[in-house]
């Protein structure tokens, strides 16, 4: 079919539906590499800014670290930029398997398999290991990722209450006669930086013998004494059946992704998956990098440890300053202003004062939730943070919602 | 004993509502985005154990479980 006017005008008028519903994303440029201070250039042709960022899933401040960075380069000059090929035909180097290696150790698994992207492992994994005679139950707020996983499986789906023990129970109760039942959730949630309760959904799926899947992609590398994830966190290592993360966020931030886990469920990944088998997997540099990014974090927690100051820091600065926040102790730190104008307001003003920080808003989380999701890295030293709660401060005494509960500030904006 | 209709009504209302939206006979479930069609799956089985019925996949669409009036037709259907 020819791209007729009729055609273009119909996708016109979609793409001005969303802007006309505030739902149009834009792309702001950065013109640094990917840092604590960055240079940003927002909206499109305006002069570049110095600004803080806090909004990256840069944990760690490793996606510019120089060790990191040369062994990239190393990679380039030594294995090439790229592969050519899928795995199982002539796409698979000697450090691919390092790399497979270094994470199950690193996890404390039986075997991994490494994907383009976490987006593949969550969209490849299920149809692998499933049949129509299984069910998958999972909680409710996971990524959209596992959602898209969920809906390319031929078996049974059906979810419980986000980390509702009691409602995931009855779940289990009443799958009970299926073949397989595997539990899915997120390690971390990324909208809420909430955890999820591991110690006792391990505890459920040995009383109703099924498996446990975990998302741990914002938790790989910091969550945890040795950074290993929410599984030591929880005191469940080597209690997971599949384990997904991701490369790109706090482990150097490229790309890239895995599923870790039960050997002989990595096995079917590596003959089923359909985006291992029909896709690149990761190119040679990348693989380089994070390969040095899993030797650093192994001899060290000195990163992970100053990150978890550094959230400490930024959690109870924002409370003594009177702002709501979602309570816990992750890195993810939302900020919550219920009112969707209002969210957009104080990022733009944030932003005026040097600040990087978007604001979310439905549908991306819940109506009336709407919020600034902050993000600390190990990157931040004291004066980013201090610098940050300023603006915070600031543009808080502006809108007057600094020292209002919930319902103040619902009154005075709307929902 | 429990009318259906209310049987089923409080099934939804505890399975499916976290805040203090209203849940009557005639409420749209799926199209009024009170039940994801993910969720239909757990409506379904929960009506098959309550009332020992076997509804066939093909029957179990998004418009039959539209409303707890709509779902009592579809189960009283395969009571018979």
């Amino acid at each position: 079919m020819a791209y007729t006017d009729k055609t273009r005008g119909m996708y016109s008028e979609i793409l001005s539906g969303l802007k006309d519903a505030g739902l149009f994303k834009v792309e702001r440029y950065i013109h640094s590499a990917q840092a604590a201070d960055i240079e940003v250039e927002f909206p499109e042709g305006s002069s570049v800014r110095k600004v803080i960022n806090i909004c990256a899933n840069n944990y760690l401040g490793l996606s510019s670290h120089p060790e990191v960075v040369k062994a990239a380069h190393e990679g380039l000059d030594s294995r090439g930029y790229g592969m050519s090929s899928v795995r199982f035909i002539c796409g698979t180097q000697d450090i691919h398997k390092q790399l497979e290696s270094m994470v199950t150790k690193f996890l404390g698994t039986e075997d991994t398999i490494l994907f383009p992207s976490c987006m593949d492992a969550n969209g490849g994994v299920f149809e692998a290991v499933l049949t129509k005679d299984d069910v998958m139950i999972s909680d409710r707020l996971v990524h959209a990722s596992i959602i898209d996983g969920i809906r390319l499986c031929s078996a049974m789906h059906d979810t419980f209450k986000h980390s509702d023990m009691e409602h995931l129970e009855e779940k289990l109760q009443l799958h009970n006669d299926k073949r397989l039942k595997i539990v899915i959730t997120d390690g971390v949630f990324s909208m809420d930086g909430d955890m999820a309760k591991l110690d006792e959904m391990v505890a459920l799926c040995e009383k109703y013998d099924a498996l446990l899947f975990v998302d741990d992609s914002h938790a790989t590398g910091f969550i945890g004494k040795t950074g290993r994830g929410t599984h030591e966190k929880c005191g469940v290592m080597g209690k997971i059946d599949i384990i997904t993360t991701t490369f790109g966020k706090g482990l150097g931030g490229a790309s890239g992704g895995c599923v870790s886990g039960r050997k002989e469920l990595v096995e079917m990944c590596r003959q089923k998956a359909r985006p291992y088998l029909f896709s690149n997997t990761i190119a040679p540099p990348v693989v380089a990098g994070v390969i040095k990014v899993l030797e650093l974090l192994s001899a060290t927690t000195e990163r992970r440890d100053k990150l978890e100051r550094n959230t400490e820091f930024w959690r109870n600065g924002l409370k003594d300053a009177g702002f709501i926040i979602k309570e816990g102790d992750t890195p993810i730190v939302p900020v919550m202003l219920f009112n969707a104008k209002l969210s957009q307001d104080v990022s733009r003003d944030l932003y005026e004062e040097g600040i990087y920080a978007i604001g979310f808003f439905f549908p991306v989380v819940p109506q009336g939730q709407a919020r600034i999701r902050t993000q600390i890295s190990a990157g931040h030293e004291t004066h980013h943070l201090e610098k940050a709660l300023d603006a915070f401060r600031k543009v808080g005494k502006k809108y007057e919602i600094l020292g209002k509960n919930k319902q103040e500030i619902i009154e005075r904006y709307g929902l | 004993m429990e009318e259906m209709n209310e049987v089923i009504r409080k099934y939804v209302v505890r399975e499916y509502v976290e805040d203090d939206t209203e849940v009557g006979y005639d409420t749209p479930l799926i199209s009024g985005g009170i039940v994801d069609s993910f969720s239909m799956v757990s409506l379904k089985r929960f009506l098959e154990n309550k009332y020992d019925i076997s509804i066939p996949d093909d029957k179990a669409t998004p418009e039959a479980f539209d409303s707890v009036n709509k779902i009592c037709s579809l189960v009283n259907e395969y009571l018979k």
